[in-house]
């Protein structure tokens, strides 16, 4: 039961991967390109931990964590660099 | 003396806890470890933050994250149908501006941060003094209610537990 | 039995907010509209997906892991302040203070004009 509701959620984040992409590519502003960005840093950390329960390992969540962190880090750079035309003034 | 070693216990304890819980193993040398962290790094960073948040009542926190939290769920279902349910000429998307009455920049970043969190708006700006937030609304036919609701819901709270 | 059930219906509920937060994406016309999907939904839909893995490492493996509930709260602390940071982004780039309510103060909105001079109260 556990699998098969692993595997609905695998799916739906995948998909979710394919509409940020759109977005991505789509544009039309350089704000939704970051966000989608981002958005897709959130799905992707989703699927990573599903993963890891699909089989039943912890190895996968240090992994994720550090996505996460560097996820902000890079969308708040992004973000800078737009706004101010450098990164740490 | 007590100041000059931690001169901020709660973000030394923070370290210690997070600490623990990022090796996720409870040993005697992961402690003493953290304890290393949480005394060094307060200490090395204080220049960047000379100023402290003074908090008032701390056992109001709890209250208003529990609040916070529940009404984090009931914002993503409303944002949820909204996106399903709604045609796009059917999203009465508005701008509102919330005059603040808070003054330490610690209550208004955690003000700004909730309302992001929480159904259908996003802080936006800031005004140069500090006085005013910018705040989009996904969809309301009622922009007044929404400035309401943030000020009696979440700024009365932060203003208790903020000296 | 019953650990199965609540376990299975976390990672559902997440990975349907996931999805939502993502159409969002697709289906919303304005940018600032856009921001409001990823930032909650999406951030709720991995909320319950960590929630669900957590029931599942301290229920059927035996070991509780923190790792879990500091991704949460990690995500949902960064969250509103990535959505700040792209809702100044886009603000700045593409609208004119002029598109915007006045502020309400002397003043006008921090990303268009400098802060006022505070030195004389320090």
């Amino acid at each position: 039961m556990i699998a098969y509701a692993v595997t609905f959620a695998m799916a739906c984040f995948g998909i979710g991967l394919v509409f940020s992409l759109w977005r991505l590519l789509r544009g039309p502003t350089r704000a939704d390109r970051i966000l989608s960005l981002d958005t897709m840093v959130i799905n992707f950390i989703a699927i990573l931990v599903l993963y890891g329960v699909a089989n039943g390992t912890k190895v996968y969540f240090e992994a994720s964590m550090l996505i996460a962190m560097v996820g902000f880090v890079s969308t708040v750079a992004f973000c800078r660099f737009l706004l101010r035309g450098d990164i740490i003034e | 003396m007590f100041k000059r070693i931690f001169p901020h216990p709660l973000l030394s304890l923070l370290l210690v806890i997070v600490w623990t819980m990022l090796v996720n193993k409870f040993t005697v040398g992961n402690l003493v470890l953290g304890v290393i962290i949480g005394f060094a790094l307060p200490i090395m960073t204080a220049a960047y933050w000379p100023g402290r948040p003074e908090i008032k009542r701390p056992i109001k926190i709890v209250g208003y994250i529990l609040i916070v939290l529940w009404d984090i769920v009931v914002a993503n279902v409303q944002v949820a149908l909204i996106i399903l349910l709604k045609r796009h000429k059917n999203i009465h998307s508005h701008w509102i501006v919330v005059p603040l009455e808070l003054t330490s920049p610690e209550a208004i970043t955690v003000l700004a941060g909730t309302i992001t969190m929480t159904p259908g708006t996003v802080t936006a700006l800031l005004s140069a003094d500090a006085g005013s937030l910018l705040v989009h609304c996904l969809h309301t036919d009622d922009p007044e209610s929404v400035i309401e609701e943030i000020k009696s819901r979440y700024e009365s709270r932060l203003k208790e537990i903020f000296a | 039995m019953i650990q199965d059930i609540i376990i299975s219906v976390f990672i559902v509920l997440g990975g349907v907010f996931g999805l939502v937060g993502s159409f969002g994406l697709v289906k919303l016309q304005d940018a600032m509209q856009r921001l409001h999907a990823p930032t909650k939904a999406t951030t709720l839909g991995l909320g319950g997906v960590l929630i669900g893995s957590m029931i599942y490492f301290a229920l059927v493996d035996g070991h509780f892991s923190f790792h879990e509930l500091l991704i949460t709260l990690f995500l949902f602390i960064t969250a509103p302040i990535t959505a700040h940071f792209m809702a100044q982004t886009y603000l700045r780039m593409h609208r004119d203070e002029a598109d915007l309510p006045p502020s309400g103060r002397p003043v006008g909105w921090s990303i268009y004009q400098d802060p006022p001079d505070f030195s004389a109260d320090d």
